[in-house]
């Protein structure tokens, strides 16, 4: 690993970005204007305020799943990943610039959103606001982690839209926002256990339900980290530097 | 280094790509500082034997040793430039900030922006984005990246493709002064007519070496006075 290349390799995806304001625009307003929606329809009922904190998790790890895959896949197959590859860039510098350039673009994401939500929707949050932002960065570093390990199995970017039913959706449906994972058949409930995405909507339920649930949040923050950690070593598993 | 010093030396280099064997047994010397054209018709195995030149390319069998290494060897990736055929470059940033990027990831001096700029007469579009460049421009793009950090040996991969007449004059005569320097390069090419302008030239053939020698060697033994004449004649002889 080598800091030089990975700020490097942070500053260029970030540039890339910057070059495409559409993207930016899409970035970072779209959450807040799904949430304005949310919190209009269920306008006079409590659902917002079950549903709310769910989504602030849910944006940022499907959209920096989807822009990271492409990204990467982008890499793969335009050449520029195998011309890396043959220059003195490690695996790990590669998937750390990825993971801290999208990992700021979520910062600025989930401060605009968090905001939106809690100071334009009236959403009430027991706990600490920042927590949420948090658990939203979070949120984001596993969606580009889970992009980059899944780059490596599309050879089209119409394969890679497609990871998301298969990947993606079946989290959102057992993550607990439609109904108490507990209330789930015991099936469901124990393969929800084990998906990242049940774990991250349990701690902002947490969050905006529980003024003194940091410690547990935090807890479920963890099993979050680890299964991003699992997806980095994972992807540069996945990156060779010799094809056939 | 081995008791060889050439710059690329192959040997019995075996190589399958989707279950089918396209090296077959492949001897390959490049001598230091020398410019070496790697020819053949389509399909030949060009791309594949540059590809396991700078370690790209899994080998089934065989050995290749580059500047005194085993190919694809960490020492290497800071001495060897390599363009792929088709350019590999970022088509969202500018000119200058793909080379500045390759730059830092080679650790490249800052200064060696401008120095390739200047070569490849990139330096009036530097800051252009190169989805806005031409075919031609963008061939240039990605051989200056090469060009970062004056690597001992050059694999380039059909660099003049696309190029207009004066632009292919400019760059070959850019490669004889990087061989003069003491840079070895290979460099494959479809332009029978380049050839005379390398060291040597080494005819790939179905996977084979079919023939290394001078351009005066290759003229004088097939009878000919043309480039592409010769390389019929050649491969004419070897169907047979
Ligand atoms: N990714 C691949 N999978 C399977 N076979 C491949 C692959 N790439 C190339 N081949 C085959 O390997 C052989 C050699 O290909 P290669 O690209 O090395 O040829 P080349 O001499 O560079 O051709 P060209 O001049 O057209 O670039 C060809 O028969 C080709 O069909
Ligand atoms: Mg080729």
């Amino acid at each position: 690993m080598n800091g030089r290349r990975t700020i490097a390799t942070t500053v260029r995806v970030l540039t890339q970005v910057r070059h495409d304001p559409r993207t930016i625009a899409l970035l970072l307003l779209v959450p807040s204007l799904l949430i304005g929606l949310m919190s209009w329809i269920f306008s006079g009922t409590s659902v917002f305020e079950v549903v709310g904190p769910a989504l602030l998790g849910l944006f940022p790890f499907t959209v920096m799943f989807l822009i990271t895959s492409i990204t990467t896949l982008r890499e793969r197959r335009g050449g520029t990943l195998e011309r890396l590859m043959t220059m003195p860039m490690g695996r790990a510098d590669f998937i750390l610039g990825y993971a801290l350039a999208f990992g700021l673009i979520a910062v600025v994401q989930a401060l605009i959103a968090v905001g939106y939500a809690v100071w334009v929707c009236g959403l009430t949050v027991a706990g600490d606001p920042w927590l949420l932002v948090l658990v939203a960065v979070v949120n984001a570093l596993l969606g580009t982690t889970l992009g980059l390990f899944v780059s490596a199995f599309a050879r089209t970017e119409f394969q890679v839209v497609q990871f998301m039913p298969a990947l993606v959706f079946p989290q959102i449906l057992l993550g607990g926002i439609f109904i108490p994972r507990d209330r789930m058949p015991d099936v469901l409930r124990i393969i929800s256990d084990w998906l990242p995405l049940s774990h991250s909507i349990a701690a902002l339920q947490k969050v905006a339900a529980d003024a003194n649930s940091t410690s547990e949040v935090l807890g479920e923050l963890a099993i979050v980290g680890w299964f991003a950690l699992a997806f980095v070593v994972l992807a540069s598993i996945t990156l060779r530097r010799q094809t056939r | 280094m081995t008791s060889s010093d050439a710059a690329i030396e192959t040997t019995t280099l075996r190589v399958r790509r989707g279950g089918v064997e396209v090296l077959h047994g492949v001897e390959l010397r490049v001598p230091p500082g020398q410019l070496v054209g790697l020819l053949g018709p389509s399909g030949s195995g060009k791309s594949t034997l540059m590809r396991a030149i700078v370690g790209a390319q899994r080998i089934d069998g065989g050995e290749v040793r580059v500047l005194g290494e085993r190919a694809g060897s960490p020492a290497l990736r800071r001495r060897v430039g390599y363009v792929t055929q088709a350019p590999s470059v970022y088509d969202d940033l500018t000119v200058a900030q793909n080379l500045a990027y390759f730059a830092r990831i080679l650790g490249a001096p800052r200064s060696d922006v401008a120095r390739v700029l200047d070569e490849v007469d990139l330096a009036p579009l530097a800051g252009r984005l190169v989805s806005r460049l031409s075919g031609g421009q963008l061939t240039r793009v990605s051989l200056g990246i090469a060009l970062l950090g004056s690597p001992r040996l050059l694999v380039l991969d059909e660099p003049t493709v696309g190029l207009d007449p004066v632009l292919r004059r400019d760059l070959w005569r850019l490669f004889a002064r990087l061989a003069a320097s003491g840079v070895s390069l290979l460099v494959s090419s479809h332009v029978m007519d380049e050839a005379r302008r390398c060291d040597r030239i080494v005819l790939l053939y179905q996977g084979s070496v079919l023939a290394d020698l001078t351009p005066e060697e290759l003229l004088r033994s097939t009878g000919t006075t043309d480039a592409d004449d010769a390389f019929l004649a050649l491969v004419a002889g070897a169907g047979r």
